[in-house]
């Protein structure tokens, strides 16, 4: 969502002989890095060096477009300038041309993964660095950034996640669903009804869904090249024969667009009806296997299931402690008495039910999009009794 | 899935209008051919290895035709290139060259597509492997296997998959209540009639017995024979079995085929080839055996 002008230009042209065409895919990027070795970390520090001269910090009258001769030289620049040093969005501009080039891909092409090179973070991959890569790559100074991991705005990741946008792409950060421009999430969708002007970022750990039913990412991209699901199918049909229903906690197997098999992220089977014909984009991004995918807005996003046994999602015995919802997705705590309770997931969101029990999760908005008035599901009034144990 | 009645004929007769599958010039090579493999090995030369350039001619120049409702044993020794075959009429395998008609897809069979072959290989042509790994997932349940099947053909109502199933399974003698038990804790002879049971399910137009007996004791050997013949009656189901033992053969097959060196050396009624056998090594073979 920003751009840094004509300094951009110069970024690519000290890149390293990466064609910045649309051929230019994830592999051939790496392959294109990897092979070049260590003059190209030298190159890389000096792109870095000259960014940091023509960033968004002030201009560093000292060296005006002269590469400096020795990484030493080069780190010795970075140091002094600090936070300065890095780039707009702490990703070097090529990175996010990648990224967001990725993204328009997975738009184009609801529910297929998307390679893309997935740069090292300062983080452990496995910890959103996806997500974060993708974040990174929208963001711009007028955005305003919100963090969630699982419904709470105030994990240490979250938090973490939130402050390097902040510091390094001066975005606002916010809490509440309805203000953010831009939210990131782990593993849940917030309650509130997302708007046409919001995307939502989700981190993802696994992202191919048949990976549980055969580990070999050769043969299931072959599945999904022909759409051929049934080993999928009978793992559904494996477990109603367990459990006389579906019983899959999260990421619950979904067909997006007719087309693709789809994991939503272990987002819990609540979250997983709020992906359909939505107002709202949906990225999917895991740093670690390289993968970007995407929902896009008013996409049909029909969860597996049987004729006879169909898709639920979960129940709770009980009301939110804190605001008493029964419209929202709880999860038990135990409190330091021991005592057992049921407290809603997206703490932002029981927080203004606190102040206002009669707000609805589409206050803000003038339409019904389904889900959000659902309350509990009647007990398996969908299914039939049908046979099993 | 009542097939069509089963129409009184020699099962020699070179009717067109039942023929279910007919193939011609079938060929299967491992390696990089010199061009002269085919001349140089075969029956006459004694051997499927070419001696220019070491290629492996598994098959050559087989033709063969499989009427409605008919069993069609495929014998010979081991590397004689009867699985080949098996497994190239069955879309297992992919031929060197060769054209296979069948009643069931337009075009020459052996160049479906991967969507074809798929289609083709979960709702016209059953296979039963000779080993057991290759067809069957032993984590699943045998009913999963089973409805692997069904599902992918687009089954989409749990209750009619289990009643399919509950079917298939007393058909095939599959204890019922073992259904839902990892197929990893069934006994040998159980996963060979869940295999049939498989190969089965969508009541298919050909079936392809590939060694059906391996690894079986007699009296388990008997009586899973016995229950595919019933099956194969009810359903009158052309079936094409492979099988080095000369039992199977005359219990199941109403003509059959003599394979040695990659080429088919002899045809004919089951009972003709017993007792009259013509080609030496046929003699050879039934000697041994009887």
């Amino acid at each position: 969502m920003t751009d840094r002008g004509e300094s951009d230009d110069d970024t690519l042209r000290t890149g390293d002989g990466v064609d910045a065409g649309e051929s230019s895919t994830a592999a051939e990027t790496e392959a294109g890095e990897s092979t070049t070795g260590t003059e190209t970390d030298a190159e890389d520090e000096t792109r870095e060096g000259l960014e940091s001269d023509g960033g968004v910090s002030e201009p560093a009258p000292s060296s005006p477009g002269v590469a400096p001769e020795s990484v030493d030289g080069l780190l010795e620049g970075v140091e002094s300038a600090g936070i300065e040093g890095y780039n707009y969005a702490y990703l070097d501009e090529h990175t996010k041309r990648e990224v967001r080039r990725a993204t328009l891909k997975a738009i184009a092409i609801p529910g297929h993964q998307v390679p893309f090179a997935s740069r090292e973070m300062p983080l452990a991959r496995g910890w959103g660095t996806g997500g974060i890569q993708v974040s990174l790559s929208l963001l711009g100074p007028d955005d305003t950034f919100k963090v969630i991991d699982q419904g709470s705005d105030e994990s240490v990741n979250a938090a973490n996640i939130r402050r390097l946008a902040e510091t390094t792409a001066n975005v606002d950060p916010t809490r509440d669903t309805t203000a953010a421009s831009i939210i990131q999430t782990r593993h849940r969708i917030p309650e509130e009804v997302l708007t046409d002007e919001q995307i939502l970022v989700l981190q993802v750990p696994t992202t191919d869904p048949l990976r549980k039913v055969d580990g070999s990412d050769d043969r299931n991209r072959r599945r999904h090249a022909h759409q051929n699901y049934s080993k999928m199918w009978v793992s559904l049909y494996e477990n109603v024969v367990e459990w006389d229903e579906i019983q899959i906690g999260a990421a619950y197997p979904v067909l997006v667009n007719g087309r693709y098999l789809m994991s939503p992220s272990p987002i819990p089977r609540w979250d997983t009806p709020k992906l359909h014909q939505a107002e709202t984009l949906f990225l999917f991004a895991a740093g670690r296997e390289a993968r970007i995918y995407a929902v896009p807005p008013h996409t049909d996003v029909e969860p597996l299931a049987f004729e006879d046994k169909r898709f639920q999602r979960e129940r709770f015995p009980e009301a939110c402690a804190l605001c008493g919802s029964t419209d929202t997705y709880r999860t038990e705590v135990e409190t330091d008495d021991g005592k057992r309770l049921y407290a809603c997931n997206d703490t932002s969101f029981c927080e203004k039910r606190q102040r206002d029990p009669s707000i609805q999760k589409a206050h803000h908005v003038d339409r019904d999009v389904g889900w959000e008035r659902l309350e509990e599901p009647a007990v398996d009034a969908a299914n039939d009794g049908g046979e099993g144990r | 899935m009542s097939g069509p009645a089963r129409v009184e004929r020699f099962p020699d007769s070179e009717a067109d209008d039942d023929v279910v599958l007919r193939a011609r010039g079938i060929e299967k090579q491992y390696g990089s051919s010199c061009g002269d493999c085919v001349e140089l090995t075969g029956d006459d030369a004694g051997t499927n290895q070419c001696p220019t350039c070491g290629t492996i001619v598994a098959v050559a120049d087989a033709d063969l035709e499989l009427h409605r409702g008919e069993v069609l044993g495929i014998v010979g020794e081991s590397g004689s290139g009867k699985s080949s075959l098996a497994e190239i009429l069955a879309l297992e395998l992919e031929a060197t060259a060769g054209t296979v008609d069948y009643a069931g897809f337009e075009g020459n069979l052996l160049e479906a597509d991967y969507q074809q072959r798929h289609r083709l290989r979960h709702e016209e042509i059953g296979l039963v492997h000779q080993h057991i790994r290759n067809g069957l997932t032993l984590s699943f349940t045998g009913g999963g296997n089973v409805a692997e099947k069904l599902l992918a053909a687009g089954w989409r109502h749990y209750g009619d998959v289990r009643e399919r199933l509950t079917e298939l399974f007393e058909a095939t003698e599959v204890p019922v209540d073992r259904m839902d038990d990892p197929t990893s804790t069934y006994s040998g002879g159980m996963q060979r009639r869940v295999q049939i049971a498989k190969a089965i399910a969508n009541g298919p137009g050909l079936i392809v017995l590939d060694e059906p007996t391996t690894g079986l004791d007699v009296s388990v050997q008997a009586r899973v024979l016995d229950m595919f013949r019933e099956i194969q009656r009810e359903e009158d189901v052309s079936t094409i079995v492979v099988s080095h033992d000369l039992g199977v053969i005359r219990l199941l097959a109403d003509r059959t085929l003599v394979m040695r060196h990659g080429r088919i050396v002899e045809s004919g009624l089951t009972d003709r080839i017993l007792e009259d056998p013509h080609h030496e090594y046929t003699q050879t073979l039934i000697n041994s055996i009887l």
